[in-house]
């Protein structure tokens, strides 16, 4: 009995390639400004037409100033790759969810607005030119990450060239200590397995642990699937699933959603579907983690010691020492944000650990909502007003410090806090700037400690 | 599009497990609307921290062949990384193992990623540092490799093989050949043609 991945998998399966790779057929096509431009200019130079447009949506998001939308950008290179992708969309009829200047739009990462809009739905095969669009496996679709080349494969014929993957079951079972979020459960799993343990697999998570996790927590764990190297991870879909997904604007609408669940909901995988590997993780053993080197499974507990084994060249860029702690680890700036860690109940979580408290003076810190619809969310509830009376700067939607792509970015020797995906050497915009990776809770704790600390110690008392 | 049976040239051997696209390619050169001029960029900070870094060594320029170690291209799907390596004239990679994303880009490029075991590869890194003039031939075909004395198996996934033997790898002609076939898969998904 199959998998969900062989289900899906096979429902989109056009035929064998000559080449003996399978031809699949793509559901939701998601487009960005950065890996898009020399795609639409091959469909132009072949006379190739988007054949799905409807199937296609498009959004900005890294090279966006998240201090000001107002066009046109001061970055003009920002506003020339924001025209383009804008005449591009004009051109060959996809939706375009635009930067506007009121903030009242659906704009955001392109990761956040797909499953906000009831875009991202069980069952469907998703492809975007980002790495992240793992993120959209946590409502059991099969969401690849693509290059350029790729995104005009699926412009012009909706369809991707591919060898199939294997499935590695990973189940979390138990509860999560108070302070410890799915943040930490992907890092954990990813120290575990390591950042090429996933290569040629799909990660199917599941378990208690994951099960009652709501739909914000699984995009976290699913968005990390590839820095563990797998190029796509899911969650079976559920009722937590369907809750989310209903009454939202692009969801299937009355009898129509009844029937859409009748469907998704034979997609889960059968409780004797084969894998390839399965490998179990014990949710009360995961502590609040930070990355303490140069890529994400270079982790540890916050109240544990760096390996003697520890990695050289990681260590001497990082500045850290074997045996050493990250905990106390003075800090120049805090972001929180990204399609890691950048929707409400992140900020919720985060402006639960700030309260009333102060932005450590030597911190610069920043909130950025992971979309438009995340930041009025967030200012209905407050949640502005508690990060600005605290020190922090709250900002437009976009993928800002995430990446070098726009104006937020380290300076120098500079050590971040960062509830993003990537400590990466230079990720930050800076060369020799430094990323610790962490939970949106663990960078609110860093910013107003200025170093960085264990979050239980900020946290009221929460019943078990 | 030429089928490619092998690629032939000198190596430029390149130590290091799990370098990422952001290590290959830095975000600030992805802000443009066209590859063009990404060769230029290449490992750009680690060239200006290491004035020993391989790609500034003038005993490897002209190499087409580069040798990589593990986890070789992981992190983001930037197309820029291997657009950037084509572009200075990398005709295959060889390495121990590719992220899938990366593998995949570069493939569409006609840059062949073949694997290899981890001694073997060391053994051609070791051997490339020494002889840098020493002339490699990776054959698509056979799945070898050889290089001075040195020969030894490199991998191509099944499908990428056959798609760089029958020139196919740039598969968008070929996923056009049966649109029929496509339409006719989108109509049967209950999500295209409607609950």
């Amino acid at each position: 009995m199959p998998t969900l991945f062989h289900k899906v998998w096979n429902a989109h399966k056009v035929r064998t390639l000559p080449s003996g790779q399978a031809q699949l057929f793509i559901g939701l096509h998601l487009v960005h400004e950065v890996t898009s431009p020399q795609a639409f200019d091959m469909l132009r130079q072949h006379g190739w037409r988007v054949r799905f447009p409807d199937r296609t949506f498009a959004t900005v998001d890294h090279i966006l100033p998240t201090t000001t939308m107002a066009r046109p950008f001061l970055d003009v290179t920002a506003e020339e790759m924001t025209t383009a992708l804008e005449r591009n969309c004009r051109e060959f009829g996809i939706p375009l969810f635009a930067p506007g200047g009121d903030g009242a739009g659906d704009q955001g990462i392109v990761h956040v607005i797909g499953p906000e809009l009831g875009l991202t739905q069980p069952g469907m095969t998703i492809a975007c030119g980002d790495s992240h669009t793992s993120t959209h496996g946590a409502f059991g679709a099969i969401a690849l990450g693509i290059g350029t080349s790729q995104v005009r494969d699926v412009l012009a014929s909706q369809c991707l060239a591919l060898d199939p993957l294997k499935v590695r079951r990973i189940d979390v079972n138990g509860r999560l200590r108070p302070g410890v979020y799915a943040k930490d459960v992907i890092l954990t799993i990813i120290r575990r397995l390591g950042v090429n343990g996933g290569v040629g697999y799909a990660y199917e998570y599941g378990g208690s642990t994951i099960d009652g996790m709501t739909l914000d927590e699984r995009m976290t764990v699913c968005n990390m699937s590839i820095e563990g190297g797998a190029r796509a991870g899911y969650i079976n879909p559920d009722e937590t699933t369907f809750a989310f997904l209903k009454g939202r604007r692009f969801a299937p609408q009355g009898t129509q959603f009844d029937r859409a669940v009748a469907w998704w909901r034979q997609l889960a995988s059968d409780p004797d579907a084969p894998y390839d590997d399965r490998v179990t993780l014990d949710a009360p053993s995961i502590e609040p983690t930070v990355t303490w080197g140069i890529n994400p499974g270079q982790s540890i507990g916050i109240r544990e010691a760096i390996a003697p084994t520890a990695d050289e060249e990681a260590l001497s860029f990082m500045g850290f020492e074997r045996g050493g702690r990250v905990a106390g680890t003075r800090i120049d700036v805090a972001f929180i944000g990204s399609c890691t860690n950048g929707r409400l109940s992140d900020l919720e979580e985060a402006a639960r650990v700030v309260g009333g408290r102060r932005v450590a003076s030597h911190v610069k810190a920043l909130v950025v909502p992971g979309s438009q619809a995340v930041r009025r969310a967030a200012e209905a509830r407050g949640l502005d007003r508690v990060f600005t009376k605290a020190g922090f700067e709250w900002r437009g939607a976009g993928c800002s410090m995430c990446l070098a792509m726009n104006p937020d970015r380290l300076e120098g020797r500079q050590i971040c806090a960062s509830s993003s995906n990537r400590n990466f050497k230079g990720r930050q915009g800076s060369p020799t700037g430094r990323t610790l990776l962490m939970s949106p809770a663990m960078v609110a704790a860093a910013a107003v400690a200025g170093e960085v600390v264990d979050v239980r110690e900020m946290l009221d008392e929460v019943p078990a | 599009m030429p089928s490619i049976t092998s690629v032939s040239g000198r190596g430029l051997p390149l130590r290091g497990d799990d370098l990422d696209t952001d290590r290959i390619m830095p975000a600030r050169f992805l802000k443009a609307v066209t590859f063009e001029g990404l060769e230029r960029h290449v490992f750009e900070d680690d060239r200006q921290a290491n004035p020993a870094h391989p790609f500034n060594d003038a005993r490897y320029a002209g190499a087409r062949i580069l040798i990589v170690n593990r986890n070789f291209g992981c992190g983001s799907s930037r197309e820029h990384a291997p657009q950037g390596l084509a572009r200075l004239g990398i005709r295959a990679v060889v390495g121990e193992s590719f992220s899938e994303i990366f593998l995949g880009n570069a493939s569409v490029l006609g840059v062949p990623c073949f694997t290899a075991d981890r001694t073997a590869v060391e053994q051609l890194q070791s051997l490339i540092e020494r002889a840098p003039d020493t002339e490699i031939e990776a054959r698509v075909d056979t799945c070898t490799l050889t290089a001075g004395p040195l020969r030894m198996e490199a991998r191509l996934l099944p499908g990428a093989r056959d798609a760089f033997l029958m020139d196919r790898w740039n598969p968008t002609a070929m996923l056009l050949d049966d649109f029929g076939a496509v339409e006719r898969v989108a109509k049967s998904l209950p999500y295209v043609s409607g609950f």
